[in-house]
């Protein structure tokens, strides 16, 4: 049996999709390279499949999410998942937030941080400079106008640089992208019972 | 396209004075202009001409509040213009699916539900214009906020 997942987890379920993905069997020249399939890669996922519906989209967003979470320099990997965790919350993104969350506890080597975060939300308390990076993210995913003054001044505050402010800014407005296409056009689910 | 002259720069106002650290991020923000043009003036448009994702960028950015975006995508919106007004529902141009569609996954895509998908089915979307539909709404939703961090970065009121 499949239950569909309401529930934040570090656990990561799988996802199924709302649309029917594209039949890798029918993918065009450019879907397929997009999909990045080579001929000893042939596993695409039915998430990336869907959104191979528009692959023009596909084709820059997948280079655009690299560079923002992964590019040298700036601001941790670890903090750019907080960042991630953010907006995921927000809009119940159970998918996004599983991925994510996990990845930060790993990245931290504890799951602490996480922990708090799927137990109290925006009610968690956090160290000061985690506490400022996901204020601004949650915020700025509410609605950008929630985020203001006094939030970007408490992220100085934590002592955050300026290069890391601005990959904070990109990783979390990066999610409001993400959760709009995992949480809207598919589902996150899980075989068989609790 | 200088790094200035793209538009989550341009909207916000960002110089290489204000905020020094774009340059270290300069090839983000070349992908993000990219994903502009991807998502607003795709070859391949599906069901959706480049001036009605011109309005219904337009409107997505009147909703959350900032008119400079707006201004920018409502060059391109042509006939559609009236679409860009958030107070338009699309009853009288057919599109009222689209735009219920649209409002809510821009401003609560925490409610959007699996009934919302099968409502676009039902009024003969496609698959492919669903993704195409969510790609755009998606990708002005990070716009949207890249360039208002941009702006507290640089210590601008709304």
């Amino acid at each position: 049996m499949t239950r569909v997942l309401h529930k934040f987890t570090r656990s990561v379920p799988q996802w199924r999709p709302r649309v029917t993905p594209v039949r890798l069997e029918d993918a065009t020249q450019e879907q397929l390279a997009a999909l990045q399939v080579t001929p000893s890669n042939t596993k695409v996922s039915d998430y990336v499949l869907t959104l191979a519906h528009d692959v023009e989209s596909l084709a820059v967003r997948s280079p655009l999410f690299n560079a923002i979470m992964y590019d040298e320099g700036g601001m941790s990997r670890a903090e750019r998942e907080l960042g991630a965790l953010g907006p995921s919350i927000v809009n119940r993104c159970i998918y996004c937030a599983a991925v994510h969350a996990d990845r930060h506890a790993k990245l931290e080597g504890d799951t602490s941080v996480t922990d708090a975060l799927f137990a109290r939300g925006e009610k968690a308390t956090l160290s000061p400079r985690d506490q400022a990076i996901f204020n601004f993210a949650f915020k700025s995913a509410k609605a950008p106008s929630e985020a203001t003054a006094e939030d970007m001044q408490a992220l100085r505050a934590a002592g955050l640089s300026e290069e890391e402010i601005l990959d904070l800014i990109l990783s979390s407005a990066l999610f409001g992208w993400a959760n709009r296409l995992m949480h809207v056009l598919g589902d996150p689910v899980r075989e068989g019972v609790e | 396209m200088n790094l200035f002259e793209t538009t989550a720069l341009r909207a916000a106002s960002a110089t290489s004075d204000s905020i020094p650290a774009v340059w270290a991020r300069e090839n983000i923000f070349a992908m993000t202009q990219d994903a502009e043009q991807a998502v607003l003036r795709p070859r391949d448009f599906g069901a959706f001409p480049h001036s009605f994702r011109a309005a219904l960028a337009a409107r997505i950015a009147r909703l959350a509040g900032d008119g400079v975006l707006a201004e920018h995508y409502l060059e391109g919106a042509g006939d559609h213009e009236k679409i860009a007004d958030p107070a338009v529902t699309g009853e009288a141009q057919g599109k009222r699916h689209v735009l219920t569609f649209v409002d809510k996954v821009a401003q609560d895509p925490r409610h959007v539900a699996a009934e919302d998908i099968e409502k676009l089915k039902a009024a003969g979307v496609s698959d492919a214009d669903i993704v195409r539909l969510c790609e755009l709404v998606a990708f002005l939703a990070y716009q949207i906020r890249v360039v208002s961090g941009l702006r507290l970065m640089q210590g601008q009121a709304r």
